[in-house]
């Protein structure tokens, strides 16, 4: 069957229709959950269905497209996102994120800070920040209506009693313009401080829970914290082994069986770029030559 | 059966329906992520009184899923069969409406509109309201979506103060005016010039 077989962007247009009128009362409804009829797509629930279905639904033949997982964009995650929508929707894709109009996001907001008219749309396996902590979907339903949040409050404090810290360090909760607690995708609390007041539209897709949320551009965004354990945006204490950058978000990889290890920027991009404008970290290539 | 209709009935939709529609769509999320922004679309030739930013936004949101309310000089003979040809939305009465359209007056008292519930805010209308112009002037828009400050050209400030009193429940407005559109959510401050 050839490609042509299948309608732009691979979803058909009402399913389209469907999810742009959920994300319309997504932006209108800041980190509120809308339910839409989350459709089965050609790879399996895990792989980043809900994101593939808001960046089919958005998607135009003019845009260039970025697919991360983990901020690498050579994963297989991402290569396959990636080539999917190349072949159905024709796109550009590109892997620098200054260039890119649509990214797709498993788990890491790029390092390189967005800009207005981008957007960013999140894969999300668990949507509702609640649901650990009180599994039925009709009570954590009527939590977020009464803004009955103190159970989250209690889970962080329970944190801080057990490790003496807030011990979350991904899917940290947050407020959304002091109403509505979301989940913001299990990307590490190192970048929430990124979701708030940023100048791209987010999107946040949920394909196997049938979710779709979002952040119109400025929104606040605020941590859940303690006024005596105030939120802190924590990475690991190094600088990259291949750039040399201080402020980037770290992958900690183990190089042989006697415990040694070196540490890389999860944004490839990011770290490719570094190196492109002469950065040398401890363990570049160039480093030990001069060595 | 109802009388042959009209041959230009049947023209006047989106020539490339999927290309097109995801160009307006863009538009829309555009407007609806930054109120008080103007957004320019084409591609919709719909039956007077309608504009052609009105008629890409029912091309592009409604269809047989969606009830749609036509008010006022809105309501002709020609609007009903184009939308039934191109969207085959249902036409309801206001208070069952997904959308609304036609001018701010013709829309009163827009207290009958679904404001949503509270464990179900997102079930509320989408008022799509045609006005003469369309500006970046006039009352001034705080909240998601604005960096600093938007002004917009609203009919009135006093029934978007109080839809946003209401919130998370409301219902979200697109401004339409030949071909520019502009939208504010419920999420937006609205403060009189």
């Amino acid at each position: 069957m050839s490609d042509d077989a299948y309608n732009f962007a691979y979803l058909d247009e009402q399913t389209k229709r469907m999810i742009r009128r959920a994300l319309l009362k997504a932006l209108a409804i800041p980190g509120y959950q809308v339910p839409f009829a989350s459709r089965e797509m050609p790879m399996p629930y895990g792989w980043g269905t809900g994101g593939v279905q808001v960046t089919a639904a958005c998607l135009t033949p003019d845009d260039v497209l970025k697919v991360i997982d983990q901020g690498a964009d050579d994963t297989t995650n991402a290569v396959s996102i990636r080539r999917f929508f190349q072949r159905t929707a024709g796109v550009a894709t590109t892997e620098s994120t200054a260039e890119a109009t649509v990214i797709q996001t498993r788990h890491r907001i790029p390092e390189t800070p967005l800009t207005e008219g981008q957007i960013l749309v999140y894969q999300v396996p668990i949507p509702e920040p609640l649901r650990f902590l009180e599994p039925r979907e009709t009570e954590t339903r009527k939590m977020h209506e009464l803004e009955e949040y103190g159970l989250m409050h209690v889970k962080l404090y329970e944190d801080i009693a057990r490790h003496g810290e807030i011990a979350t360090a991904y899917a940290y909760p947050v407020k959304v313009e002091g109403r509505y607690v979301m989940d913001p995708s299990p990307i590490p609390k190192f970048d929430n401080p990124k979701l708030s007041d940023n100048p791209a539209i987010q999107l946040f897709g949920a394909g196997r829970e049938s979710r779709i949320y979002a952040l119109p551009p400025y929104t606040q965004v605020v941590s859940l914290d303690f006024e005596d354990h105030p939120f802190r945006a924590s990475k690991a204490d190094h600088a990259c082994d291949l750039c040399g950058a201080a402020e980037s978000y770290l992958d900690e990889v183990i190089t042989d069986d006697a415990g040694s290890r070196m540490f890389v920027c999860s944004d490839t991009d990011f770290c490719t770029g570094r190196q492109a404008a002469g950065h040398r970290g401890r363990l570049s290539p160039l480093s030990k030559e001069i060595a | 059966m109802t009388a042959p209709q009209d041959a230009s009935v049947l023209s006047g939709g989106f020539v490339e329906p999927a290309v097109q529609s995801a160009h307006a769509f863009r538009a829309l999320l555009a407007a609806m992520a930054r109120p008080g922004t103007m957004q320019t679309v084409t591609g919709a030739q719909p039956p007077a009184p309608l504009s052609v930013a009105a008629g890409v936004a029912l091309l592009t949101l409604a269809d047989p899923t969606v009830p749609v309310h036509l008010a006022g000089a809105a309501d002709t003979e020609a609007v009903r069969a184009w939308i039934a040809f191109h969207c085959g939305a249902p036409l309801v009465a206001a208070e069952s409406a997904a959308i609304a359209l036609g001018t701010w007056d013709a829309l009163q008292p827009v207290s009958r509109f679904s404001m949503g519930l509270p464990d179900y805010p997102d079930r509320s209308a989408t008022l799509i309201v045609e006005l003469p112009a369309l500006t970046a002037s006039g009352a001034h828009l705080r909240g998601p979506g604005i960096r600093d400050r938007a002004e917009l050209s609203l009919p009135e400030t006093a029934a978007f103060i109080a839809n946003r009193a209401r919130f998370p429940l409301g219902f979200d407005c697109l401004f339409t005016s030949g071909s520019t559109l502009a939208a504010l959510p419920r999420s937006t401050i609205v403060e009189n010039a």
